[in-house]
Formats: C-alpha cells, sequence, structure tokens
C-alpha cells in the first residue's frame, strides 16, 4: 500500500527536516472531528485482496480453550468455526456457525444441534459431530495435564453425545440460562478434529487446523500469521478476501505509523483516543470510527480480610468518595475509560438504568453530599483523619491514570493513599495470594451476560476470581437463581438486586469506570462491525476490501 | 602466541560460567512465574491446575535440581523449550538473528564509514572549522538516543512522504529491496549514534598517536604526510577505536530494544525484554548466554586484532 510519493527540492527538503527536528507534529494538517461510522450502505462485496491488520499483543499458544488472550483471536480465529456465533449486525443475538439448526427442550435440559453438511477440516476430512463432541469434551472434561480456561462456565452440563454424525446433544444438570450463547457461541471454543485430540490433546497448542474461511499458511512469532482463503469454506460464495495477513505490532506508536501509512488498515482490538485523534486528522475520511461501550471494566479489589477493609464502612465511604461521573468524561479524553455503571455494562441488555444506578452509594450524582456521607461513615468507624493505604495498580495504561485519579477521589475525604505501580508479574502475585489492601483489577468477557460478568463476586469457593477474599451467601444464592432463571425481565431484576447488594449494600469491591472501545479501520475495508467485545466477530468472514 | 590463544579460552568458562548462575538466580527472584502470567487472572483455573502447570514445567523442583538440569543442557548444546511458546528456543532466537544480525552490520558499516574518515579528519585538522563541525555532528549524535531519532525518521518519512518502512521482514536473499528498505533506517539510526562514540575516539587516539616521536621520525624521513598519518598514525590510533567498535557490535546483539520496537521489528532485543517480562526462564537464560557469549567471542576477536594492529602485544 505505497503512499503518494512527492518529489522534494533540496530547499524543501532542508526546510522540512528543520521542521522535523522542532516538531513533527506541529506540521501536520489541522485536527478535524472524528468521523462516525457512515450507516451501512447497499454496496455489492468485492471479492480479492489480502486484508493486512495489527494486533498489539502475542498468544503465548494456539489452543483457544487453555488461552485467555485476543492477541490469539485475532490471528487465529479465521482459521476456525464454532458451533455458534454472535451476529455482528444484530449483537446479542447467535447465529449458527457450524450449526444449522437447534433446539432446546421444553424444561431447559437438553440443547441439540444440527450440523452443517459438508463442511471439511482444511486437511480435506470431513467434520462430524464426533469432532464437536470431543472438543467440548475436552473444553469441560479436560483430560489430565489439559488446561481448560473456561472449564467453571460449564458447571450445569452433564454430558455431551453424538446420536448420529451431524447431531449433537448436550445434557444439562439444570437449566442455564447462558448456556447457548456464553456456552455454544463462545468464540474460544474453536472445533477441533477428534482423531487429534484423541491422539495429542495438546496438539493443538502448536498446530492449526479448523474448518475457517482461512487456510493456515505460516506463523512466524513475533512477526506475523498468515492466512489463505478457503476455497472450500461451508458457506457458499464467502469469504471475498483472497487471504489476510495480521502483523504483531507490539509497540503503539508503530502500529498507529502502520496504520497511517496504509500498511495495515486497522487494528481490531481498539486504539486509544488520542491515536483516534492523530489518525483522523492525518487520513481524514479516508478512516472510520466506530466507537461503543465495551464489555471490560476496571475494579477496586478491596481485601475484605484486611482491617479497616473488613469493615462495610470504610468500603462504603471509599466508593461515595468517588465521582465516577466526572472522572469518565475526564479520563475518557485521554484513555479507553468512559462509562459509568456498576457490573453490568452500561447500555447492555442487563444495564441499570440511570435512574436506578443513581441510588446506589457511589453513584450518587451529588458527589458534595456522597462525600460528606463517606466522611461520616469514616468517623463512625474510627478511621482517623490522614489514615492512609496502599493502593497497588498495573504499570501499563489505563491503569495508573485511573489509580492517580481514585487517589485524589480519596485523598478529598481525608485519606492519603500511597500509589504502588508494579510489573504484570508481582501484581498478578499479589493479587491471588491477597499481598494487598487495595487493587485495580479489570474484567473483560466476550458477550454481556451476568454469569460471566458476576463471576467475580461470588464466594471464592466457587469462584476462583473472587480476589477480594469475602463469602457472602446471599449473594452467592442471587447468583445461582439468575443463572437458571430463563425469563430474560426477571434473571435482569435478579442481577440488579445483586449488584445493589455487592456493590452498594456491602461495598465488596468497587466497580470504577467501564471501557469505550475505539476502533479506526481504512474505510476501503468492508463487512466489519465493531461489537462491545474484542473478542468477537474476528473470523473475516463477511469482511472485503473496495480497491 | 599459542599460551596467549589458550589463556584467552581459559577465560571464557569460567566467565561464562559466572553468567548463568547470575541469570539463573536472578531470574527466581523477581516475583511472579510464568503460570501465574498466564493464568493467574485470566483462566478461571483453580490454584491445583496452576500447581499442576508449575510441575509440568519442572518449577516445583528445588532451584539447585534446576539449575543443574539446565546447565546440562547447555553443556549439551540445548537451550530447551520456550515456556511461554512450547516451541526449541533455538527456533525462536534462528528466526530473529538473521535480521538482528543484519542490523548489527549494517549500523556497523555505516558507523565505521563515519567514523574512521570523520575522526582523522578532525585530529588532522585540530582547532579547525572542520574539527570542530565533527565534533558537533559527533556530540549531537552521542547526545541522541537512536530510538529517539528513529522516531523522528518515521514521522518524517510519514508527514512527508506518507510512508513508513515496512513492519514485516523481508530476508535479503529473497528481496534485497525491500529488506534495505525496511532496515535502512533503523541502521542509520543506531549507526549515527554508534559513530559518534567511535569519531571521538579516532580523533583523541589520533592526536595522541600524531604526537608520538615515531611520527616526527616519518615525516623527518621524508614521507609523504599522507602515508605519515594513515600508515603510522591511524593504524596505530586503530587500537582503542576497534575495541569500541567491538563491544558496541556485541551490544547490538540484543541491545535494540527501543529501535527495534519504533520500528517494529522482530529481533533478539525485543525478544529478551518479552522474555523476561512473561518469566519466560528457559528463553531468558538462553538469550543472556547467547549475549554473554557473543561478548566473549567478540572480546577474543578483539584481542587477535591487537595483535594485528600492534606487533608489541604479538612479541610480548
Amino acid at each position: 500500500m505505497a503512499g503518494r510519493r512527492q518529489v522534494l527540492s533540496r530547499r524543501e527538503f532542508l526546510a522540512g527536516g528543520a521542521a522535523a527536528a522542532l516538531g513533527l507534529w506541529s506540521c501536520a494538517p489541522t485536527p478535524q472531528a472524528p468521523q462516525q461510522a457512515p450507516a451501512p450502505a447497499e454496496e455489492k462485496p468485492r471479492y480479492g485482496g489480502e486484508l493486512v491488520f495489527a494486533v498489539d499483543a502475542e498468544p503465548p499458544s494456539l489452543d483457544a480453550h487453555r488461552e485467555t488472550t485476543f492477541a490469539l483471536l485475532h490471528p487465529f480465529a479465521p482459521f476456525y468455526s464454532t458451533l455458534l456465533k454472535f451476529d455482528q449486525n444484530n449483537y446479542p443475538k447467535v447465529v449458527g456457525d457450524l450449526a444449522e439448526s437447534w433446539t432446546v427442550s421444553p424444561d431447559g435440559l437438553v440443547y441439540e444441534f444440527k450440523l452443517r453438511d459438508g463442511v471439511k477440516f482444511h486437511d480435506g476430512s470431513p467434520l462430524t459431530s464426533r469432532d464437536v463432541v470431543a472438543t467440548y469434551n475436552k473444553i469441560i472434561f479436560p483430560p489430565q495435564g489439559v488446561i481448560s480456561a473456561r472449564k467453571a462456565l460449564y458447571a450445569a452440563v452433564e454430558s455431551i453425545e453424538a446420536p448420529d454424525t451431524r447431531t449433537v446433544r448436550f445434557k444439562l444438570k439444570y437449566p442455564s440460562a447462558s448456556v447457548l450463547t456464553a456456552g455454544f457461541a463462545s468464540p474460544w471454543n474453536w472445533i477441533y478434529k477428534a482423531d487429534i485430540i484423541e491422539k495429542d490433546p495438546r496438539w493443538y497448542e502448536k498446530n492449526v487446523l479448523g474448518t475457517g474461511a482461512f487456510k493456515f499458511v505460516e506463523y512466524v512469532p513475533g512477526s506475523h500469521v498468515v492466512g489463505r482463503k478457503n476455497e472450500n469454506y461451508f458457506i457458499q460464495g464467502r469469504p471475498y478476501l483472497d487471504g489476510f495477513r495480521a502483523v504483531f505490532t507490539i509497540d503503539r506508536s508503530a502500529m498507529v505509523a502502520a496504520i497511517r501509512s496504509g500498511q495495515v488498515l486497522v487494528n481490531f482490538r481498539s486504539v486509544t483516543p488520542q491515536e483516534r485523534d492523530d489518525l483522523v486528522r492525518a487520513l481524514g475520511n479516508q478512516v472510520v470510527v466506530e466507537e461503543s461501550p465495551w464489555i471490560c471494566s476496571q475494579i477496586v479489589v478491596l481485601n475484605n480480610e484486611k482491617p479497616p477493609f473488613n469493615d462495610v464502612r470504610v468500603r462504603q465511604a471509599l466508593t461515595l468518595a468517588v465521582d465516577r461521573w466526572s472522572g469518565g468524561q475526564y479520563l475518557s479524553q485521554f484513555t479507553f475509560l468512559k462509562y459509568v455503571g456498576a457490573l453490568m455494562r452500561p447500555g447492555g441488555p442487563f444495564a441499570m438504568p440511570d435512574s436506578e444506578l443513581e441510588k446506589i452509594p457511589g453513584f450518587w450524582r451529588d458527589i458534595n453530599k456522597s462525600r460528606e456521607e463517606a466522611r461520616r461513615l469514616l468517623r463512625e468507624a474510627g478511621i482517623p483523619q490522614n489514615f492512609s493505604f496502599v493502593l497497588k495498580n498495573r504499570n501499563i495504561e489505563p491503569y495508573p491514570s485511573l489509580g492517580v485519579f481514585l487517589i485524589d477521589q480519596w485523598r478529598q475525604i481525608g485519606l492519603q493513599v500511597e500509589h504502588q505501580l508494579l510489573e504484570t508479574g508481582p501484581w498478578t502475585q499479589d493479587l491471588r495470594t491477597g499481598n494487598f489492601e487495595a487493587m485495580l483489577y479489570f474484567n473483560c468477557d466476550f458477550m454481556d451476560d451476568p454469569d460471566l460478568q458476576l463471576l467475580s463476586f461470588i464466594s471464592p469457593e466457587r469462584s476462583p476470581v473472587n480476589y477480594a477474599r469475602y463469602r457472602d451467601p446471599v449473594l452467592d444464592e442471587l447468583y445461582d437463581r439468575q443463572s437458571r432463571e430463563l425469563d430474560a425481565e426477571k434473571r435482569k431484576q435478579i442481577v440488579w438486586q445483586f449488584e445493589r447488594r455487592a456493590v452498594g449494600e456491602m461495598a465488596y469491591q468497587l466497580p470504577a469506570l467501564w471501557w469505550n472501545r475505539i476502533v479506526v479501520r481504512w474505510a476501503k475495508l468492508k463487512g466489519w462491525k465493531i461489537t462491545p467485545s474484542h473478542y468477537i466477530n474476528q473470523d473475516l468472514v463477511d469482511v472485503w476490501l473496495a480497491q | 602466541m599459542q599460551r596467549f590463544f589458550i589463556s584467552r579460552l581459559l577465560m571464557v568458562f569460567p566467565t561464562l560460567f559466572g553468567v548463568a548462575i547470575i541469570t539463573f538466580v536472578l531470574l527466581r527472584l523477581i516475583p511472579g512465574d510464568i503460570v501465574m502470567l498466564r493464568y493467574g487472572t485470566g483462566a478461571l483455573v483453580s490454584e491445583d491446575v496452576l500447581r499442576a502447570e508449575r510441575a509440568r514445567y519442572g518449577l516445583d523442583k528445588p532451584i539447585h535440581e534446576q539449575f543443574i538440569h539446565w546447565l546440562w543442557g547447555l553443556v549439551r548444546g540445548d537451550l530447551g523449550v520456550s515456556m511461554w511458546t512450547g516451541k526449541p528456543v533455538a527456533y525462536e532466537v534462528a528466526i530473529r538473528l538473521e535480521l538482528t544480525l543484519e542490523l548489527a552490520i549494517m549500523a556497523t558499516i555505516i558507523a565505521v564509514a563515519l567514523a574512521i574518515p570523520l575522526g582523522t579528519l578532525a585530529a588532522v585538522k585540530q582547532n579547525t572549522w572542520v574539527d570542530y563541525a565533527v565534533r558537533v555532528f559527533s556530540i549531537a549524535g552521542l547526545a541522541m538516543p537512536s530510538f529517539w531519532l528513529g522516531i523522528l525518521m518515521v514521522l518524517f518519512l510519514l508527514i512527508f512522504f506518507r510512508w513508513s518502512p515496512p513492519v514485516v521482514f523481508t530476508p535479503f536473499w529473497k528481496d534485497p529491496l525491500a529488506n534495505l528498505t525496511q532496515l535502512i533506517w533503523p541502521a542509520l539510526a543506531v549507526g549515527y549514534r554508534y559513530s559518534a562514540v567511535s569519531t571521538r575516539m579516532m580523533r583523541s587516539a589520533l592526536l595522541e598517536v600524531l604526537r608520538e616521536d615515531y611520527i616526527r621520525t616519518a615525516r623527518a624521513k621524508g614521507l609523504a604526510e599522507q602515508l605519515v598519518i594513515v600508515r603510522h598514525g591511524v593504524r596505530n590510533a586503530l587500537l582503542p577505536v576497534v575495541t569500541v567498535i567491538g563491544l558496541e557490535f556485541a551490544f547490538l546483539i540484543g541491545g535494540l530494544v527501543v529501535t527495534e520496537q519504533v520500528f517494529n521489528l522482530n529481533g533478539l532485543g525485543k525478544l529478551i525484554v518479552e522474555a523476561i517480562s512473561r518469566r519466560d526462564y528457559t528463553m531468558t537464560q538462553a538469550l543472556i548466554m547467547l549475549s554473554a557469549a557473543v561478548f566473549v567471542f567478540v572480546n577474543f576477536l578483539l584481542d587477535i586484532c591487537y595483535m594485528w594492529l600492534d606487533p608489541r602485544i604479538r612479541y610480548r
């Protein structure tokens, strides 16, 4: 993608060099307001071309069942299929991927999927229900020594069967509200080949073989992944692209430069507000900006085992001191952080309306009243003025910015907080071992579902990700109730009840802010739409290039 | 002569053994291990699973056992398997070595091509405008970190040509033009800084040599000034310059972390930093040993160069 070349005279060249030394950014065109994505036009997709996109991290292994990073999904998801997937135009609606159709028994205990006919792995062998069963057995009942990162989400599944070559049947122990979407449309559940799994369940950690729209060509660690069109893909006429190249660009300035020069057309994860503005300023209408509330949030984890954080009044005071509404506006200017919400994504299907949210301590609109109440609670709990504690934090953005903001908020109720920035290793170690008083943590999921987003808030015996170290049978019971409630409206009410208790009445952990996803892509990249999660919609089946 | 070689060779082993111990111990003092980093937060796995995974990596064994196991592999030429990717360390190094070596060689060529003539010129024309210009040029190179110069280059190319160097490496033997289009920029950025150090060294060494008695003798016996400078001056002044060039070259193998990031180069420097931050012990240990071995080897070569440049060393 060569850029427009200009011939410079010697004088122009020297003048340019001097200008560069003084500050090259000042030479750029004047800033323009970011362009929002236009309404989808009725354009006829064009075949051909290679999509080059940036991935700003690298996967440890190639097995999606054991990994948890988007860095695996973005470059490798195009090689695979899942049972169901999310419809990018109607999120959170699910549509069949390998499944042609499916039924749910009236009692919600049996899910039966009919697979598409004629699906083939890239080695030419046919896909059958045996492959799906073997895959899900690996995920839900992994053999000894094989890690399944999301096994805990399938507690409801009792057994998996293959009555014939095109039918897969899941039997549940109890009805589950989320199993269809969070379970079978999970972007992590790539369908593997049964023969290979049976022979070596770890084969997929280093190798690629799927049924996806693209065939694997090469992976050069630290550099790139290449895929080419699967001519035998099970959807007629897809994919549109001849191939793709995912380039690992860990350094963000290198990534932005690559987008700006047109070498790569997009980074599907997100860019920061400044990066968005830089790209729009430089490229104008050649790029399209899409933004969405992201299913990622920052949470202040309080160690409920350590005094004084075992006192609900102290925890409530900490949440009451934070002006989230102003914080979101301020921090969104230079970080991903933007939206105010409790435990479910603002704007999502389970989100509490603002009118309800504003009643929860910590979300009141009147911050002066809120801080007054916080001071009163601290006095009542016997916390002296200038009481100090340590906020342990990760040393990558947006953690430090949020940490600084929170410390300033707590200072305003008379607390002195020391900010300790840690590298990811020690940060993770301290989080898991409870070696902290307060810590900033994040929660990122592939879809809006309370089973996923509330998991960090139930008792540690049931959740490996409750780092706040408290036990609350009431929350556990509410979690189970919502999980088994098949009526969406009733489920929502239980979820809100859970939220009010977890972050309001008991303030075990403090939701800080939710993220804003910003994707800037070259306008010629079509057929891709932003969703609230960067984990989904990466199979590139519908993506095409206009030029 | 033989004794010189043997004594130098024998010094290699205790040096590398010392590096091995320090690397191994220091790495394990950093909090957090690879299992914690990979599965500590995102994955819904229990402590039991983490323990089993640690055992798989051999991290549950006593530290001395781990050390002996690793050292035994090293002695046999087996660098081990990366804990992060599961691929052999030798493979991970091999795919990055070509780029790193090429960049180091290009930067060295640029540095030498600039440093020796400029340093000589500055010394010969001491205290003239030529000398001042060379000194300003070299001080600017010393003051400017190469990654910063790299950022300026990328911005300059982007703003004025709407172009940036390719982000994917193409081997020289596949497409020399594409290869040079990518590597010439970081090579210039690194080579400039590298040349600044060497230019200053060349200038001061030559100034010293030019005041020696044998230079006066050469001039007195009627040798042409050019011959005096080149044959008697430059050659003798090269000794410290060669040392600097050699050590800088060794540094370039694995030391260009930030420059590699700025130009998105898949080099060994970036790999070392990533390996440390991921607590990939096998990879980090192997890369540090490799880096140490390069330093030792380059030093060894320098010793040989000294002998060629200065016969007194040969006859001592």
